[in-house]
């Protein structure tokens, strides 16, 4: 099996352009759902800002798609502001993104939680203190790196994807800022993540793969912004990889028989859906062996890294409400139901 | 100073650019491949607004007030165009420095060594970092305490900032060996031990091209 590839043999035309041509193609695929502030690269929900509803914003390095601006639409996100690839975005587009959905109700941040994002985020808040009231929610739902005085803390990954969305129809629904901000606070609080790479990705401006796998190679507990992750391992067959994944949420999740779960198998951009199918076939029988019933199933690349071939596992511990959440009308790029 | 600070960040942009891929090459072994570009933008930017609005720029009050806001026009550019952690980091180390400028007694080397405190202070208060977690501070920390300890030897500037730089440039090199526990790096665990941070690296290369300037 080959892992290396034509390192820039992508769909592109100037390197430079990939970010703002690729948001055009958003908002002219869906027209109906977003429009683009193309001096900011954000993504805003279409129809302009709801008086007296919370508003969503999220953002990252671009490179992650549909996450974050495929999420933007009735019952998630009201703004995405897309960085460059794999690069955090920058204080002034949270500005102008915040100032561009604020209905009077107040704005929440949902922030991945990475060095670069949650110090931009933090003095795009800032830019609006006194005028706009900003609450941030910093996603971290990675296992993979231990939580403790010595990392940048647990990562933000899978669980973002089920924040942006519970949250949002909460939000939808005429909630109040701090009731939204709660929830956020309680998706992220029971939801664990963790991934595993076959191939790493070439970032377009370098190139070059971020990182060297051999043929009989993965990468477990990478991130999403094709860094390497804790350890590496020999190509297994995915019940055993699946439960290198599973085990860790599972246990740190303290979830156990009789619970029920949402389960989210994730692509990371260079895995077929048959794959992410068979990866789910084992994720299931794993957990169903633990007692812990599926109620919710997301199985789909919808937070990516480029061309990265793998799969994260994503486990959100659920209950009524969150149900009732997740259950509620959405209409994104990336996400539709109930509409 | 306002002339050797302009062309400082025009030297640091060319040797940024230069040094562009190796940075990024740096980044991939231990971040995300993308701090050699981010910086080359960042620095560009920085480039591109000297040229349009220098001479405005220059025409301020008082010499120590055209370098303030010099340093703070660049920092600001940094932080609207670098993005990542860098861009925040440094945007604070430059906002700093430029407030040290503003506040200074008008002798060059004491005001160069107060803006180095100032910067290192600043980026160590955002990104809530010590010396020793293998970090853009490794060389920052260390070069502000060389650059007061040649001062208050009597150490003329050309000499402060050579100290400065000689500490930083040991100091990126002496992350090869640190655990990183700061930033992306930290993510890797032991595998971040044995790489050199990029950070370190460009706040190296950055005083490498001030002490140039400096002892031009």
């Amino acid at each position: 099996m080959v892992t290396t590839t034509n390192a820039m043999k992508k769909l592109l035309n100037r390197v430079e352009d990939i970010v703002p041509e690729s948001l055009a193609g958003l908002a002219k695929a869906h027209p109906d759902v977003v429009k683009i502030d193309a001096a900011n690269n954000v993504v805003l929900r279409a129809g302009g800002p709801r008086r007296g509803k919370v508003a969503l914003v999220s953002g990252g390095g671009s490179g992650h798609e549909p996450l974050h601006g495929g999420f933007v639409g009735l019952g998630m996100l009201d703004a995405a502001c897309a960085g460059n690839v794999f690069t955090s975005p920058v204080p002034d587009q949270m500005e102008a993104a915040t100032r561009a959905v604020d209905g009077g109700a107040g704005v929440l941040h949902i922030v991945k939680n990475y060095t670069g994002d949650v110090l931009n985020f933090q003095m795009a808040a800032e830019l609006v203190a006194g005028e706009i009231e900003v609450a941030s929610v910093v996603t971290n739902d990675d296992v993979a790196v231990q939580d403790s005085l010595y990392t940048a803390g647990r990562r933000g990954v899978g669980g973002t994807v089920l924040v942006e969305k519970i949250a949002g129809a909460h939000a939808e629904a005429g909630a109040s800022l701090a009731d939204v901000t709660a929830t956020a606070l309680r998706v992220n609080a029971n939801v664990r993540s963790m991934g595993l790479a076959l191939t790493s990705a070439i970032v377009p401006a370098a190139g070059t793969p971020t990182f060297e796998l051999g043929d009989d190679e993965v990468e477990v507990g990478i991130g999403i912004h094709g860094e390497p992750g804790r350890r590496r391992e020999k190509l297994s067959t995915v019940d055993e990889m699946a439960d290198w994944l599973v085990e860790p949420i599972v246990s740190d999740l303290g979830i156990g028989r009789g619970d029920k779960v949402l389960a989210f198998v994730n692509g990371m951009g260079g895995t077929p859906l048959i794959e992410l199918y068979v990866a789910f076939n084992s994720v299931a029988r794993i957990l169903e062996g633990k007692g812990i019933g599926i109620a919710r199933s997301l199985v789909g690349s919808y937070i990516t890294s480029l061309e990265m071939a793998g799969f994260s596992v994503t486990l959100l511990k659920l209950d009524d409400e969150l149900v009732r959440w997740w259950d509620a009308p959405v209409h994104t790029p990336a996400l539709r139901w109930g509409v | 100073m306002y002339d050797k600070l302009t062309a400082w960040l025009r030297l640091s942009a060319e040797r940024i650019h230069e040094e562009a891929t190796a940075l990024t090459a740096l980044d991939r072994a231990i971040g995300d491949g993308d701090h050699g570009i981010n910086m080359d933008r960042g620095f560009a930017a920085i480039v591109a607004t000297l040229d349009e609005t220098e001479a405005p720029i220059a025409e301020a009050l008082n010499e120590a007030e055209a370098s303030a806001t010099l340093l703070r026009t660049a920092g600001k550019r940094l932080i609207s165009t670098v993005g990542g952690a860098s861009g925040p980091l440094y945007g604070t180390a430059f906002l700093r420095a430029a407030g040290a400028i503003a506040a200074g007694n008008g002798r060059p080397a004491e005001t160069i060594v107060a803006a180095l405190e100032a910067a290192a202070g600043g980026v160590a208060s955002l990104g809530k970092a010590s010396p020793g977690e293998k970090t853009m501070l490794d060389a920052l920390v260390p070069a502000a305490q060389a650059a007061r300890a040649a001062i208050d030897s009597g150490a003329d500037l050309a000499a402060v900032v050579a100290a400065a730089r000689d500490a930083a440039e040991a100091g990126a090199v002496g992350t090869i060996p640190m655990l990183a526990t700061k930033g992306r790096a930290s993510y890797l665990g032991e595998r971040s031990v044995g790489h050199q941070d990029p950070g370190a690296t460009s706040s190296a290369l950055l005083l490498r091209a001030l002490a140039d300037v400096a002892s031009d």
